[in-house]
């Protein structure tokens, strides 16, 4: 009603791209969905809307949520907040790129942290070992993140449902196995000194948010696009797609590498924000962490994604009073949630909006 | 039957030619032929379980025939995939209705319009002036599709909070939307009440005027009678008739298979009456 849902695809308004443009919110403001919002009214959406529902729709909900991430360092730009929300907006776009391989295009994969490893080893080894500022390595990065993608995705893409999960497992941890048995990749004590990407964490933070801001919108636009739709075609029904002309492997593949591209630039970030990675940073837990933020913030949502990442990454650090008990807290809050809200916080939209 | 086709020239637009389909042991397409010409309706029927569906699959690319050959326009389409198929300008429905429920009513038809639409992913990204002009040519002819088949319910919302019979159509709508040569309909009348069934043969009719061949399999006697130039009839996967439909309707074998061998006459020539009557009703 007021605007076009994320998934509207028309991308007919001239400003339609900012409707879904959302970015990355911050730890300091928590989320704009706490509080439980109402229950949707009905599978079609009619009936009298809600105050929290019309907000959800609006379209300036994505630029809203950027100013926010923009203003953040203003309120609380101590080294351990800005850490916290700089690592926070690299998950946003872990999720953003997952989004599009589950939400997006339904296959589910346990393993995409593999990519976010693949990246960060590309440009940690290159950056290090040849010296080369980061941002040179990003090149070599896409090169092979989208190999890494391909690589991974042939053999596992003509898989289903529950074979695709458990191969994608695998290639995760093989990813993983690898670079701990590696020379060049520092094997279990991993690479360190990789140089970062600015001069101080304040500017490191608005780099990243940037580029994750980029890589949200992208995102979004990408799943508005025709390659979106056969997508959505795919995740609903293979065969109709197939019927309807889709050739749903490349187009899995599609999704798949992109994925891979949006994880491995997550990963690069990742290097320059630690300065060093281990395999340790890349265990099957992190594939579930990204899965979980994607599945709570609403599959195929991009605004529900990040507002997802944000409560994935954030909450155990808010939770940190709580000492030992903190991820048992984590764990129930997330339960409480998906019990409550089993659609996701932030609902992707079947309905799309009229012209 | 059909004598294998060399020219393209003078192909017909499809033709299936000594079709074998085997799972396992099971034959379930034993030796199937037939041809369609330009803008004709030709319908299939037998029995459940006769193997109509399986040929349909196996035309479309979903199924690899066992032997056998399906020609396009003369060009071998067997063993190509089912994308390949639809790129061809072969258009399907299925069965059992399988829309992208999740997805607008909108976005479905607009699947159609898949391979037309030029756009890559720079263009999604950038929002090119190309990227506007396929989106909205899109969404004009899904416009367009769901005008055609007359569909009264929600575009805009999600396809599977439709009505069955408005979903129906909306199958059709997505079918056309690919602007096929030749539609394959599985079944389009099935669990229509009446009057919607009265309102599928008006689109069927509607879909040949637009000079698209039609494959039809259907259950129900009085459609299929009043509305095709040709029916072939399948019975345990072997074809027992192909002609026009008055004189498949009089043929002893077709009346056995829907019947079975130990009929009495009485119920044979009761079984006519009920054939003919269809025919009579719908006309």
């Amino acid at each position: 009603m007021t605007g076009p849902g994320d998934q509207a695809p028309t991308g007919a308004g001239p400003d339609s791209d900012s409707d879904s443009d959302s970015t990355t919110g911050t730890p300091t403001t928590g989320t704009p969905s706490r509080g439980i919002p109402p229950r949707r009214t009905g599978p079609r959406g009619a009936g009298p809307r809600s105050i929290a529902s019309r907000l959800m729709d609006n379209r300036w909900a994505g630029l809203a949520g950027l100013l926010v991430a923009l203003l953040a360092p203003f309120v609380n730009a101590t080294p351990y907040a800005l850490s916290v929300m700089t690592s926070a907006a690299i998950f946003v776009m872990l999720a953003a790129g997952l989004n599009i391989v589950v939400g997006y295009c339904g296959l589910l994969d346990l393993g995409y942290v593999a990519f976010f490893a693949v990246g960060a080893y590309t440009s940690g080894v290159l950056s290090t070992r040849l010296g080369l500022p980061l941002v040179a390595t990003l090149p070599a990065v896409l090169v092979v993140t989208v190999i890494a993608g391909l690589v991974i995705g042939a053999p596992t893409l003509r898989l289903r449902s529950d074979y695709l999960a458990i191969v994608t497992l695998g290639f995760g941890e093989i990813i993983r196995v690898t670079a701990n048995n590696l020379d060049v990749t520092g094997g279990p004590s991993g690479i360190y000194g990789i140089p970062g990407l600015t001069g101080g964490p304040v500017s490191f933070y608005y780099v990243t948010v940037l580029i994750v801001a980029l890589a949200v919108v992208g995102a979004a636009r990408l799943g508005r696009s025709r390659l979106g739709r056969a997508w959505r075609f795919v995740r609903e029904d293979e065969d109709a797609a197939e019927a309807m002309g889709v050739h749903t492997y490349k187009v899995k593949m599609a999704a798949y590498v992109a994925g891979a591209i949006w994880g491995g630039l997550a990963g690069v970030l990742f290097g320059a924000h630690l300065s060093a990675i281990s395999p340790t940073s890349f265990t099957f837990l992190q594939s579930a962490l990204v899965l979980m933020a994607v599945v709570l913030g609403g599959m195929g949502s991009i605004r529900g994604v990040v507002v997802g990442a944000v409560v994935i990454s954030v909450l155990p650090e808010l939770l940190r009073d709580l000492a030992d008990y903190r991820y048992l807290a984590f764990g129930v809050l997330l339960i409480i949630v998906m019990l409550v809200r089993p659609q996701g916080l932030w609902p992707a939209r079947s309905r799309e909006a009229a012209q | 039957m059909n004598s294998t086709v060399k020219s393209t020239a003078n192909a017909p637009l499809l033709s299936v030619e000594d079709l074998r389909l085997s799972f396992g042991g099971v034959l379930a397409i034993d030796g199937l032929s037939f041809g369609v010409g330009e803008a004709e309706i030709v319908s299939v029927i037998g029995p459940n379980g006769a193997g109509k569906t399986s040929a349909f699959n196996c035309v479309t690319g979903f199924y690899r025939p066992t032997a056998g050959a399906v020609r396009l326009r003369g060009r071998d389409i067997t063993g190509l995939r089912p994308s390949a198929v639809a790129a061809l300008g072969v258009a399907r429905t299925f069965q059992n209705l399988r829309l992208f429920g999740e997805m607008s009513v909108l976005d479905n038809v607009r699947a159609g319009t898949h391979l037309r639409i030029r756009q890559n992913v720079f263009d999604a990204l950038l929002h090119t002036p190309r990227y506007r002009r396929g989106e909205r040519e899109s969404t004009e002819q899904a416009h367009h599709w769901l005008d055609f088949v007359g569909l009264r319910g929600d575009r805009y919302g999600p396809a599977r909070a439709l009505p069955y019979g408005e979903q129906r159509r909306v199958e059709i709508a997505r079918a056309l939307a690919r602007e096929p040569d030749l539609l394959l309909l599985d079944e389009p009348a099935a669990g229509l009440n009446h009057g919607e069934k009265a309102e599928t043969l008006d689109l069927i009719r509607r879909v040949r005027e637009l000079g698209v061949a039609i494959v039809l399999i259907e259950h129900d006697m009085g459609l299929v009678m009043d509305v095709s130039q040709r029916v072939v009839v399948l019975n345990f996967g072997r074809e027992i008739a192909d002609g026009p439909p008055d004189e498949v309707r009089r043929d002893p074998e077709v009346v056995e298979a829907y019947l079975g061998r130990d009929a009495d006459e009485a119920e044979i020539e009761e079984a006519r009456a009920s054939v003919a009557g269809g025919r009579d009703g719908g006309a």
